[in-house]
């Protein structure tokens, strides 16, 4: 069958893990595949733990549920490990990325288990140095296109410059940082 | 060759309108629709369709405005989702007697209560005898596929009825997914003007549109509108067959996925069509042979070609994701059992679930479950329970 690489986003209501799927999802169509993005369907509330997938794929995508058995997990809060089970049907030969201070070993604990690949970011600090505010979502993508290696490090920034000059056309200043964050975040990320 | 885009189910829907470009869009906000409006009321604002959007107070308003528009000579449209389609009430039965083709985007979802504001089919399926057309899309594309054609169909001398377009609430309403878009100056020359016969700001020939019509006339105006319904069948068809020579992409009444030499079959509607092709691929893997038949016209209902299509199974599972509460099987599965006995074709066993309801989501797994009790059914002969809850927590 047709290999779907799917990606389960964990984050808490107003910290973009949203936007980044929908991110994910625009960069992979414009590199020429079949994409799927969608969030869990449900109230949304700031703070709330939230759900959100991405499926990414050479050949057109049929199903139409949420995803079980994930390639690769993104947690965007690591306040979510202790209360979510993230690691639920991951699989071993993918990877968890995590937005944490920490090394990837000191987690383990909080994975149950999980003998996959655990790979760490330090969103806000990159955030905080590149945007001067606390925005998780922009250094989870970067650090989730280079663990995934669904694309081109460099046709994956060309693409993002252009995206970024779209979505930010009100406000051009923060385009910079924002490259600036994902690139960081491309050469930060742990555990590779 | 098309625009190779990606966007939502709703955000497909409000394109799909402003290459229409409507004289009239009259729609009030309700989950999951409400993108739609608001998508399109921004192309109002920007000026790039010349519609007159009327941002009613309640659903009820909606259609009373859409129907007046409609009346009036002018092409109107709107987009709703479960009670807001149920608050219309009324008012769809006025806009097909009366004969007005105007189009509604269902997104569907729930009806409350509880209330609830994901994905079923109730609201559409509680829509079925008022005398809509009603198309059903699988993914965004179908959507904005059905919504293209929408208007030459109910607009169609032979039809002249409303025409309801259904893609599933969230699933693939808020899904972004692969599209492709046709050009603007196709689909202008593909729909056309709009230039009904009879229409009241026509001072040539005034007309009355909702009259009292008593028992003299009454009955007979039920049969036109039942007959309108019949014809609306080729209609369809060849609506269909025009797009399919713009597009390349080519519809018919229902699909038929991996049928040929099936034993075992399942019959359901939108989006989780979908996830049963990805099912039929896995096991056809496995040497079994299983098929698919999604409907993409309801109404009118095409039980002769339904009924021929079945015929070939021994086992057959037809999926509805709203209950009739008859305490017997879903709607779909009424309308199939129904068509399938009067064609004097008895021979497949035919069970019924109920499945999804309130935005319970439907896994590759639910439908394989299926699967094996058809081929096994198919195997024996033998049914142990006609009506079921699929996947249903006891």
């Amino acid at each position: 069958m047709v290999k779907v690489t799917e990606i389960r986003w964990h984050g808490r209501g107003g910290q973009g893990a949203k936007t980044a799927m929908l991110l994910l999802a625009d960069v992979a169509f414009n590199t020429g595949k079949y994409i799927q993005g969608f969030p869990e369907y449900g109230p949304e509330r700031m703070g709330a733990p939230i759900v959100a997938y991405n499926r990414i794929s050479d050949e057109r995508i049929t199903v139409h549920s949420a995803i079980y058995e994930p390639d690769y997990v993104v947690v965007v809060d690591d306040t979510l490990l202790e209360s979510v089970d993230v690691t639920a049907g991951l699989s071993e030969e993918g990877a968890i990325v995590i937005n944490t201070v920490k090394e990837p070993g000191e987690l383990r604990d909080l994975l149950k288990g999980y003998k996959g690949k655990v790979c760490t970011i330090d969103a806000r600090t990159i955030s905080v140095d590149c945007l001067g505010k606390y925005f998780p979502n922009v250094p989870m993508l970067g650090a989730i296109v280079k663990v995934t290696g669904i694309m081109d490090d460099k046709a994956f920034l060309d693409d993002m410059v252009e995206s970024f000059k779209h979505k930010f056309s009100h406000k051009p200043e923060v385009i910079d940082g924002n490259i600036k964050a994902l690139e960081r975040s491309m050469q930060e990320v742990k555990g590779l | 060759m098309g625009i190779r885009e990606r966007m939502s189910g709703n955000e497909a829907i409000a394109v799909a309108m402003k290459q229409i470009n409507p004289d009239v869009v009259a729609a009030f906000p309700i989950t999951p629709s409400t993108e739609v409006p608001q998508y399109f009321s921004t192309f109002v604002a920007n000026g790039t369709v010349d519609t007159e959007f009327v941002p009613v107070e309640s659903e009820h308003s909606a259609m009373s405005a859409c129907i007046g528009a409609q009346a009036a000579g002018a092409r109107a449209m709107t987009a709703t989702s479960a009670n807001g389609l149920a608050l219309m009430w009324e008012l769809l039965y006025i806009a097909s007697g009366s004969r007005l083709p105007v189009v509604l985007a269902c997104i569907n979802r729930a009806l409350s209560g509880p209330i609830n504001i994901n994905n079923d089919h109730s609201d559409s399926m509680g829509a079925r005898d008022s005398g809509w057309i009603q198309l059903y899309s699988e993914t965004n594309q179908e959507a904005y596929d059905n919504m293209l054609m929408a208007h030459r169909i109910g607009e169609h001398k032979d039809v002249l009825l409303p025409v309801m377009v259904c893609q599933d609430g969230f699933i693939t309403s808020h899904a972004i997914e692969n599209i492709e878009l046709l050009e603007d100056d196709k689909i202008k020359g593909f729909i056309g003007e709009y230039k009904p016969e009879d229409y009241l700001l026509n001072r040539e020939n005034p007309i009355s549109v909702g009259p009292l019509d008593f028992i003299p006339h009454y009955f007979e105006h039920k049969m036109q509108q039942s007959l309108a319904m019949k014809n609306a069948k080729d209609v369809i068809l060849q609506v269909t067959e025009e797009f399919a020579e713009i597009t390349g992409r080519s519809y018919g009444l229902f699909e038929e996925y991996m049928t040929e030499d099936a034993e075992a079959a399942i019959v359901l509607l939108n989006s989780t069509a979908g996830t049963a092709k990805y099912v039929v691929d896995a096991l056809r893997k496995q040497g079994k042979k299983v098929g698919l038949i999604k409907p993409r016209v309801y109404r009118p209902f095409p039980v002769d070609e339904i009924a021929q299509a079945l015929s070939k199974f021994k086992s057959i599972a037809v999926m509805d994701k709203a209950d009739s509460f008859n305490a017997a099987g879903g709607p779909l599965f009424t309308d199939v059992t129904s068509a399938m006995f009067i064609k004097g074709i008895c021979e497949p066993k035919v069970i019924n679930y109920i499945y999804g309801l309130g935005g319970r989501d439907v896994k590759a797994d639910d439908i394989e479950s299926v699967f094996e009790n058809l081929l096994d059914i198919a195997k024996t002969g033998k049914v142990d329970s006609v009506f079921n809850y699929l996947g249903v927590r006891e």
